[in-house]
């Protein structure tokens, strides 16, 4: 790891904040405007973090609040390990640890309401992980290498050799962005079944960790997904901005389906895809013997 | 200003409790979220969770049954908090101060900081009592 990409996975842990943040913000704001109303101003979501940082301190256990840390100091963990173009399939396993945090959090308390929503969330996990790890699998067979800079290297964008892993990845992305029609774990609004599935019980400053840690894991995606682009990089911004606002517009046109529904559709469908890709690879492309 | 009392006025989460009223005022609040009104274009949430909200709506007059509910929203509300009255039943009790299970308006269980009056009161009027509660955060150290 040289020098640059270390200056690079840091700067990303320092702006990765303000630019998912604002991100967030536009989500409302767009998600406003689809519903005819006129929505909050695209900061907001800061005003909400300073806010909660403002609250009083209260916690219902304290092991909730170590597997909380846990949670953001992965997940930022995997941002820094994403910009320094390390290793993809590392970087996976780490988020994975990372959600699995939040799950466990919320299993540490007796409230019904958490621990239906941590039931959910590992359930979305189930559902997403295959997805993205064959995702990356099927990008190792395209560069020959499970490294980030090895996707720069690589000649040409991967979308043209991956497109239906791509398609796979989207409906993995709908899962961890928690939009509908898979917002399951956590329903996107607090007055509906779960109140807040896995957030129900925290509250203050630790309700803003879990908020900071949203923007690092949207980056995060966002940037995952830039990678199917990756030469010029500029297309590859432009591709996640485009399927983030694709993402806006299947939450707002969406209901939110059930787990089974959730596990069906990713497992049959997304599993499906990627592997209908992976053979394509084989067949046509036939660049695995490149290896 | 500093930072935190700026972004505590621009982001009030709220909790709605009905105790036992008509369901008039809950309509109404209700239409506070409509496209017509939309109160999220100044950061107000309904959040549904007392661990999250910053300001407790209450409707209608507490009767012995919910009173241990209301206390108990409340209790769970993290500081710095405040509590609006909406409606008159909420305010005093309105046409129900006299039944023999009722406490009487909220004020006689947590403390009120805001009321808004009306039966059912309008849209405009509880907005109005939330920017009158926000004037009130922003003086909290």
């Amino acid at each position: 790891m040289s020098g640059f990409d270390w200056s690079v996975g840091l700067a990303a842990l320092v702006l990765a904040p303000f630019v998912g943040g604002l991100l967030r913000g536009i989500d409302r704001k767009l998600t406003a405007r689809m519903q005819g109303r006129i929505g909050p101003p695209i900061w907001q979501q800061f005003y909400d973090f300073f806010k909660l940082i403002g609250k009083a301190r209260a916690a219902t256990t304290k092991g909730s609040l170590v597997w909380i840390w846990g949670y953001l100091l992965l997940t930022m963990l995997t941002v820094f390990m994403l910009f320094a173009q390390q290793d993809l399939l590392i970087i996976f396993f780490i988020l994975a640890f990372a959600g699995a945090c939040l799950a466990f959090g919320a299993f540490s308390v007796r409230s019904p309401y958490s621990q239906i929503g941590a039931h959910r969330e590992i359930m979305q996990m189930l559902s997403y992980e295959p997805i993205l790890l064959l995702a990356v699998v099927a990008i190792f067979l395209q560069t020959g290498t499970f490294k980030v800079s090895g996707i720069f290297e690589y000649g040409q964008p991967l979308l043209f050799t991956l497109p239906l892993a791509f398609v796979a990845v989207l409906i993995a992305l709908t899962i961890k962005l928690r939009k509908s029609p898979f917002d399951i774990s956590a329903s996107e609004h607090a007055h509906q079944e779960l109140v807040r599935g896995v957030y129900t019980e925290y509250s203050g400053r630790f309700l803003a960790l879990i908020e900071l840690t949203h923007w690092y894991e949207l980056v995060l995606i966002l940037a995952f997904v830039a990678l199917f682009w990756a030469q010029p990089l500029w297309v590859g911004v432009l591709l996640a901005l485009a399927v983030y606002f694709l993402e806006l517009i299947v939450d707002n046109v969406e209901a939110r389906l059930q787990w089974n529904w959730m596990l069906s559709i990713s497992w049959a469908a997304g599993v499906g895809l990627i592997l209908l890709n992976i053979i394509m690879i084989e067949m046509f492309f036939g660049n695995v013997l490149r290896l | 200003m500093g930072l935190v009392a700026k972004a505590r006025v621009k982001s009030p989460w709220i909790v709605h409790y009905c105790c036992s009223s008509c369901n008039g005022c809950d309509i109404e609040i209700l239409a506070c979220l409509t496209p017509l009104y939309d109160v999220e274009r100044f950061g107000v949430l309904n959040i549904g969770n007392p661990k999250h909200a910053d300001l407790l709506v209450v409707t209608g007059p507490v009767n012995k049954r919910n009173v241990r509910v209301l206390e108990n929203i409340y209790n769970q509300m993290p500081a710095p908090k405040l509590v609006m009255a909406v409606g008159a039943c909420a305010c005093t009790g309105g046409v129900f101060h006299n039944c023999y299970n009722i406490l009487g308006g909220i004020d006689k269980v947590i403390p009120v900081n805001v009321y808004v009056p009306g039966c059912a009161a309008r849209p405009e009027a509880i907005i109005d009592g939330v920017v009158l509660a926000l004037d009130k955060l922003s003086k909290i150290k």
